[in-house]
This record gives structure tokens, C-alpha cells and sequence, in this order.
């Protein structure tokens, strides 16, 4: 009997205990620290002219190559990424500088294997030309795993550039003047130093403090951050660079305008070989003052020489 | 063709019926405390837009009122009155006139339609700064036609122009049609609320967000106030 007792007892004790315990071991589900779980490599594609690169064919040399700055959650935050300036991009965003597609779309799948083979002058990404073009294929498919834009969204339409018009005192001059009106010069500065008015001021989409592209520093290898020919800075005012205060202007330029300003931009940078140095050293260094109907607002007085060649 | 007028009927009557038993909620956005003390901008970098304004204007992040009004506060039904998917189609715009936005918070259903115009003589870079929506950038010189957007997604977006850094504005995107934006006074209105209980949340840009249940039974005018806590930083 006492037996028994002793075995009823301890029955009703272990149900006590098993029920004050199972509570706890639903909550225990999810851990509150501890490793994150292992990334989803989706089975994302991309496609450049004949390639096909497949995100799973990327993950070893996402690890070795760009986690450590891109983090290996695509978020921006590898381990050396506090040390950056500017900031790596956040791939969990989809936000992208270099496009050839307007503001607030994705880029095509070239924009972005070009980006990763040029690296982004001014910033810690290398010209990745180590990588083969399927690798390069492959790092594309990968970055989209991170998006579900990627999933639901189309890459936006390339723009189309029309053919380049002859570089010409005229268009100089006329580049010089959209320089003005546009009020590039706010944040560039009249000369294109970047130390415009408001340069200090500006920060990039996640706060960081940014700079305006200085045109006139560097040499004759002076390169944009999204390329180096007249076609690559066309691109830039024309799709912005998103993610940061540099906005689009595709809505409130015309093509030929925009070559105009091209030509003039060109001779911001004084150090660079350029045909649009040659005209204007032609010119004597000088750009004739546009002639329009409507008077443009022009920029403050200069307190410098001449921009331009010498 | 007697039975189609006869569904028809049956059809609106519901939609009558919620039109006649129509109710409101009202109230007022009132601070306690003391508010950040809000500077003065110096718009002396951009001359067009300071001769504009007779004394310089305050920062917008926190504009009170007389008796503690609390101006710039979203207003809306969060939950009770699921949204019909139907899009307002007046117009609505953000209109940036002295280096300033007006409205300040400008509110909109998801999917609805608005301009953007520069009414002033300097270029501005519209630069909506979402988190869940898409980020775009762009340039509106002076005389430049309205930029036409809209999100499709509900979130409260951080506006700003590169160009001017003193420059703040908000647009709160709502998947609700039931919304106001408290002006000077702190009052707004929701009107045209069928019978149900609903969710009434107010949001301000420094100070978060509060909730509050609101029950209407019929043709009524419903009273809730909102009373958010300000803090002098």
C-alpha cells in the first residue's frame, strides 16, 4: 500500500514537473541570442549577353571576396564596414548608384556585373577584373537573393542616349550656362571642386555625410564612379545616383542639352586630356558666354580664374 | 429588367444606409510639457527664398498652436474600417514655395496619385527618403512641369531636398481613406464612418504615435482627443 503510494506520488510529481515545464520549452523556440541562421541562397539568375550566372555558383566567393564588407546578410554590415567611407552598399535595399535605368527602378543585370568589373573610384570597392566573367555573372545572381524586389520587380529600361554631338566652343558655352540654371553648382561649386554651398551639408540615404564629386582633382586617369567615358557621366545626371543627393535630371533636360552639359563638365576636370580641353584651349581658355532668349539664373561671381583649361 | 432595378436597389441600399447612419470622430492634438524651442532657419544661403518670408520662419518639426494645439498630427482609422482599395481622386500638392514645404505632412491613400511643384526661383531635388516604398532623387528646376508619384505601400516617408538642408517635410501614405491632418488649433475630423469600433491612431513625426478606440452606433459625432508628451530636446 505504501508502495504504491510512494509510485502514485511520484507519477503526480513528474506531471507537475512536466507541465510547469512545457511552457518554458515553447518559449525557448526562438532563441534571443546566438548564431543567425544560415543565409537562403534563392535560386536567382542573371543574364548578360550569353551568360547566365546562378546565385548558388556565387556563394564561396561572396564569402571570401565581398562579406567582409557587404556582410555575409547583404545588410552593409561585414565586420569591416564601421571602418568605411562611404558606406558599403545594402544589398536587403536594392538601391543602386551605378544604373543605366532611370531613378527608383532596379538596374539591369549589365549595370551591375560593369560595376563589380570597374569598382567604384573614390571608395573602398576594388575593380574586381581578377574575377572571370561567370564569376562575375554568378556575384550578380547572388546580390539579388537579398531583395524580394528582386523577385516581384522588373530592372528598369536602359535610357537611350542619342548619338554624341560634335564637341564645340557652343556647346561648352551652352553646358556652362545648364551648369547655372540647373544649379549643379550648389553642391559641385562653381568650378566643380565640390565645395558648393551646400556640400557640407549633404549626407547620403542612411545619414552617412557625403561629398560632391570634385571634377577638378585627379589626373588624367580621373574617373566617375560609375565610369569614365561621355556616355557614363550622360548616364549619371540622367538616372541619378540613388541612395545619394545626387537626383535625376531626366525629366527637366534634353538630350542635346545634356551632351552640352557633358562637353562642359569635361573641361571641369583641367587635368584631363580631353578633346573638350583641346577645344577650349583653342579658345584660349576662355567660354564665350551663352546667348539664349530666356536669361538664366547664373551662378555667383567667381572669385577665381576662369574654370576650364588654361 | 425588373429584377436588375430591383438588385440595384438592393445594392445601394446598404451603401445609403451607411451613408445615412454616417458617423464622426473629432477631436483636438494637445501637447503637456515644453516643446523643443524651434530655431529659426537661415535661409540667407538661398536669397530668392529668404526675401520671401518677413521674419525668418521656425523649423517645422514641432508647430504648436494656442491652448497646446499640436498641428501636423496624422489622424486615421489603423483598424475597424477595412480599406475599400478605393483611391481618392482629387487631386492632391506638395508644393514647395519660400525653401519651405506646405503642407508640411502632406497625407495620402496608398496608390493615390500627387503633384509636386516648385513654386520657387531656385532648384530643388525632391528626395523622399522610404524605407519600404522605393527611393528615388529627383531635380525640379524653377518652372519645370509637377512631378507626378504615388507609393504603393503604407509608410510615413521622410521628404528632404539635398539642395536646401533645412528643407523637412513628411508624406504619410495610408491604407485607409479615413485620414486628417491636424492644422492650426490641433483640430481634425473623420467623418463618414458606418457603425462599427475602430482604431484611431494619431502620429507625429517627434513625438510617435497613440491609439484609441472609438465605437460609433449611428448618426453621431464622437469626441477623442489626443494628448502627446513633449519633451524640451
Amino acid at each position: 500500500m505504501r508502495f504504491i503510494g510512494a509510485i502514485l506520488f511520484i507519477a503526480i510529481l513528474g506531471l507537475v514537473v512536466v507541465a510547469g515545464l512545457t511552457p518554458r520549452a515553447f518559449a525557448q523556440d526562438e532563441p534571443a541570442v546566438g548564431p543567425k541562421p544560415p543565409v537562403v541562397i534563392k535560386p536567382m539568375e542573371s543574364h548578360i549577353g550569353n551568360l547566365t550566372g546562378h546565385a548558388a555558383d556565387a556563394k564561396s566567393d561572396f564569402r571570401r571576396y565581398c562579406a567582409g564588407c557587404h556582410g555575409d546578410y547583404g545588410d552593409a554590415n561585414g565586420e569591416n564596414a564601421v571602418w568605411l567611407d562611404p558606406k558599403p552598399r545594402d544589398f536587403t535595399i536594392a538601391t543602386f548608384k551605378c544604373r543605366s535605368t532611370l531613378t527608383g527602378t532596379l538596374p539591369t543585370d549589365e549595370d551591375l556585373f560593369n560595376t563589380i568589373g570597374r569598382g567604384i573610384d573614390n571608395s573602398n570597392m576594388p575593380i574586381w577584373n581578377t574575377f572571370s566573367k561567370q564569376q562575375r555573372a554568378d556575384l550578380v545572381a547572388y546580390i539579388k537573393i537579398f531583395s524580394p524586389r528582386w523577385e516581384h520587380e522588373k530592372a528598369g529600361t536602359p535610357i537611350s542616349i542619342p548619338p554624341e554631338p560634335p564637341v564645340t566652343i557652343e556647346s561648352i558655352s551652352h553646358g556652362q550656362a545648364l551648369f547655372a540654371k540647373l544649379e549643379c553648382w550648389k553642391c559641385h561649386g562653381t568650378h566643380g571642386e565640390g565645395d558648393g554651398p551646400s556640400a557640407s551639408t549633404l549626407t547620403d540615404s542612411k545619414d552617412n555625410p557625403i561629398r560632391p564629386y570634385n571634377f577638378a582633382a585627379g589626373g588624367n586617369d580621373s574617373r566617375f564612379k560609375c565610369g569614365v567615358t561621355n556616355q557614363d557621366v550622360y548616364k549619371i545626371f540622367m538616372t541619378g545616383v540613388d541612395g545619394t543627393p545626387m537626383p535625376s535630371f531626366a525629366d527637366v533636360i534634353q538630350p542635346n542639352d545634356a551632351w552640352d552639359l557633358v562637353h562642359f563638365l569635361r573641361t571641369l576636370q583641367v587635368h584631363r586630356h580631353s578633346k573638350e580641353n583641346e577645344v577650349l584651349a583653342a579658345a584660349h581658355g576662355v567660354i564665350p558666354p551663352y546667348v539664349d532668349k530666356s536669361p538664366a539664373p547664373a551662378a555667383p561671381a567667381a572669385n577665381k580664374s576662369p574654370s576650364g583649361g588654361q | 429588367m425588373r429584377t436588375k432595378q430591383v438588385l440595384l436597389a438592393l445594392m445601394t441600399l446598404p451603401i445609403c444606409s451607411s451613408l445615412l447612419f454616417a458617423g464622426t470622430v473629432s477631436g483636438k492634438v494637445t501637447y503637456t510639457g515644453t516643446p523643443a524651442h524651434m530655431k529659426p532657419i537661415d535661409m540667407s544661403k538661398e536669397p530668392s527664398c529668404a526675401k520671401q518670408h518677413a521674419t525668418p520662419i521656425n523649423v517645422e518639426t514641432v508647430v504648436t498652436g494656442a491652448n497646446n494645439a499640436l498641428d501636423n498630427v496624422v489622424v486615421y482609422v489603423s483598424s475597424g474600417a477595412p480599406d475599400d482599395g478605393q483611391v481618392p481622386t482629387q487631386a492632391i500638392t506638395y508644393t514647395q514655395k519660400g525653401c519651405q514645404y506646405i503642407p508640411h505632412v502632406l497625407a495620402m491613400h496608398v496608390d493615390q496619385e500627387f503633384d509636386i511643384v516648385n513654386d520657387d526661383q531656385t532648384s530643388h531635388n525632391i528626395h523622399p527618403l522610404p524605407k519600404v516604398n522605393i527611393e528615388w532623387n529627383k531635380s525640379q528646376p524653377p518652372g519645370t512641369p509637377p512631378i507626378k508619384e504615388k507609393y504603393d505601400k503604407p509608410e510615413f516617408i521622410e521628404v528632404k531636398c539635398n539642395i536646401h538642408p533645412w528643407m523637412h517635410g513628411y508624406f504619410a501614405v495610408l491604407k485607409t481613406s479615413h485620414f486628417d491632418v491636424s492644422k492650426e488649433g490641433g483640430d481634425f475630423k473623420l467623418p463618414n464612418l458606418p457603425p462599427g469600433k475602430y482604431t484611431i491612431t494619431a502620429w507625429h513625426e517627434k513625438y510617435g504615435t497613440q491609439t484609441a478606440e472609438v465605437t460609433i452606433t449611428g448618426n453621431e459625432t464622437k469626441e477623442q482627443n489626443f494628448t502627446f508628451k513633449a519633451t524640451p530636446y
